[in-house]
């Protein structure tokens, strides 16, 4: 359109924007991408999460990038300029807490942006690639995650990396070498301070945001699922747009800054009343500097951590190596790539399900949560058993799901979608 | 010269240069790699450590740093150490049959000289230090967690649960494996103590 303007005298705008149309796509992608992509018109509350990952995302980069103008990698420095940021840098404190409760945030839109796919079938056919570089951004968000949290070389910095690195050491025969390669050292130390510094502003991120392009590129390819789990493709109008579909913009753009306007009341919230949130975001033992000494005397990862340690913990060591621990809690991640091929359902919604996938969920989410809190606990009193419990609960979601998602009854499924247009 | 394309010599070259390149590319790794291998810097500082243990009381703990790691030092009373054999039957390892110790340091006491108990506060399930916990026989709280009435003395991991006893031998069903595992050390009859010695040429 730009790069023929119809029109004998073209505003100057339209020129410019026609001199770019034949160098650059700039409009094409638009098009594309944004004002003439069609998005389902019927998506609910539990599609806002997507976009607030995103919101997420680019916070984090901004702050981080910030943090990094005043921040020292060093062991011997590290703990004394987070408290120079805090203190002594005009506004530090509030890039910081931005950026440490930017790292719950995300872990609490993408666990529910997750969960949506549960609920409405978003990771199954033909969304599977979809659904795989969301795990993949999964798995990469906790290790900058993990990372990020070591940089402040408080004691639980130190601890929580001493325990997550050793993890690699209970695997057979090559564990030993590689936690040193890991580490660098012999003990964590400045050298694993400094190359995780590395990963988590450089490498890490670099990758995220590669991962996030290929996941948005798959999603525009195959179009978005929806809260019925119909494809929206089938009926068009004259013109050939989806009669059940509306453009991504202005329609979602809209929708979508709504809903980071709610999310930024809470997140706002947390910065300003409550930034440590009772010692879930940021632990009390991490106000202390890494003491290679002394363990606090109670250790947990941060909060979004703890259902998968919980797991770590629930399985007792045998046969002489702590292994099966470790491998319990990797299978509980390697699992989710696999739930688009393990549901045998002949539908895509939890709408049009019967009781049994129903169950499953609900009991599937509370375990989840029960063993987030069996983390958060000392591994004495009911909480091992709890955690026994609910760790066969995660694995049996996942691992019964051919089977119940078959035998399951399912309702008729809608031509189009339902509810007010 | 033919205009005809000869596709299995193109195949062939295509393949043989990919193949050069990938060879180029990881030895080109290499040295990345190894980069992330301890430096030369910390491998110097495994230096031993001297430490006067003389003046430790009965049930008394020192915590020393030898090559960045935390190492105890245990003075054991008379009476602990005449039950060290007592719970052989609750424990993973009594023998210490997986070898965590210089050839040179046997039995239940795990120690050159039985008074002094010298181990690595290194958890053996996943690194963090243990907390010594050394009355024996009563309820000991400790990290929130209770003992247990029997507790026979020892040491106690808050991070995941696991248990020793005062010779550092894990009691059954723990999430550690393995005893705690003893340095090289030699230890002289006015109690001082270097570590990273052994006491013994090593077999060779």
């Amino acid at each position: 359109m730009a790069s023929a303007p119809d029109t004998a005298d073209p505003s100057k705008s339209r020129r410019l924007i026609g001199w770019i149309d034949e160098r650059f796509p700039m409009t094409k992608l638009w098009k594309e991408q944004v004002s003439e992509y069609y998005a389902p018109k019927n998506f609910n509350f539990w599609y806002y999460f997507g976009s607030l990952a995103l919101f997420v995302l680019a916070n984090q980069l901004v702050t981080g990038i910030f943090l990094t103008m005043s921040y020292k990698p060093s062991a011997a420095e590290a703990f004394s300029s987070v408290e120079y940021i805090m203190r002594d840098v005009d506004g530090g404190w509030l890039i910081r807490y931005l950026h440490s409760t930017g790292a719950s945030a995300f872990f609490i839109v993408v666990y529910l942006h997750m969960f949506r796919a549960l609920l409405y079938g978003s990771h199954r056919k033909p969304r599977e690639l979809l659904w795989i570089f969301g795990c993949l951004i999964f798995l990469l968000l906790m290790a900058e995650a993990f990372m990020g949290y070591v940089l402040p070389w408080g004691n639980m910095s130190f601890w929580g990396a001493q325990v997550i690195v050793s993890l690699f050491g209970s695997l057979p025969v090559i564990g030993g070498g590689l936690v040193e390669w890991i580490r660098g050292d012999y003990v964590i130390a400045d050298a694993t301070l400094n190359r995780f510094f590395a990963l988590h502003v450089a490498a890490l991120p670099l990758a995220l945001v590669f991962l996030v392009i290929a996941h948005l590129m798959a999603l525009h390819e195959v179009g978005s699922n929806n809260p019925d789990g119909i494809d929206i493709k089938k009926h068009k109008d004259a013109e050939g747009h989806y009669l059940d579909g509306i453009p991504f913009h202005p329609y979602y753009t809209v929708k979508d800054v709504v809903g980071v306007a709610g999310f930024l009341l809470f997140f706002c919230g947390v910065i300003f009343f409550a930034p440590t949130f009772g010692g879930l975001f940021l632990e009390g033992p991490n106000f202390e500097p890494a003491n290679p000494l002394q363990t606090p005397p109670h250790i947990a990862p941060v909060w979004y951590f703890t259902p998968f340690y919980a797991m770590l913990r629930a399985v007792p060591s045998f046969a002489g190596t702590q292994v099966w621990g470790v491998l319990v809690m990797g299978a509980a991640i390697v699992v989710l790539f696999f739930v688009p091929w393990l549901d045998r359902s002949p539908v895509l919604s939890i709408r049009y399900r019967g009781p049994l996938y129903k169950i499953a969920l609900a009991v599937f989410s509370v375990a989840f949560i029960i063993l987030g809190v069996c983390g958060l606990k000392p591994p004495s009193g009911i909480y091992p058993q709890l955690a026994k419990i609910c760790t066969a609960l995660y694995f049996a979601f996942f691992l019964l799901m051919p089977w119940y998602t078959k035998i399951d009854s399912v309702k008729p499924v809608p031509e189009r979608v339902t509810g007010h247009a | 010269m033919s205009d005809q394309v000869d596709r299995s010599r193109r195949r062939l070259l295509t393949a043989a240069t990919v193949g050069t390149g990938a060879i180029g590319a990881a030895f080109a790794a290499v040295p990345f790699l190894t980069s992330w291998l301890p430096s030369e810097r910390a491998k110097a500082l495994g230096a031993p450590v001297d430490v006067d243990a003389s003046k430790l009381e009965a049930g008394q703990v020192l915590k020393v740093v030898w090559r960045g790691q935390p190492v105890f030092i245990v003075r054991r009373a008379k009476d602990v150490l005449d039950q060290i054999g007592g719970h052989d039957d609750l424990l993973a390892d009594p023998q210490s049959a997986d070898a965590q110790q210089p050839d040179y340091i046997k039995g239940a006491a795990r120690a050159v000289n039985p008074e002094y108990w010298v181990g690595l506060a290194v958890c053996t399930h996943l690194g963090c230090s243990p907390l010594g916990a050394f009355e024996p026989n009563k309820s000991t709280q400790l990290a929130g967690t209770d003992l247990g009435q029997g507790w026979p003395g020892g040491f106690y991991c808050p991070c995941h649960g696991s248990k020793y006893d005062i010779s550092g031998r894990v009691f059954k069903g723990m999430p550690a494996p393995k005893n705690l595992a003893v340095p090289s050390y030699t230890i002289s009859a006015d109690a001082r103590i270097s570590i990273g010695v052994d006491s013994a040429p090593k077999k060779v």
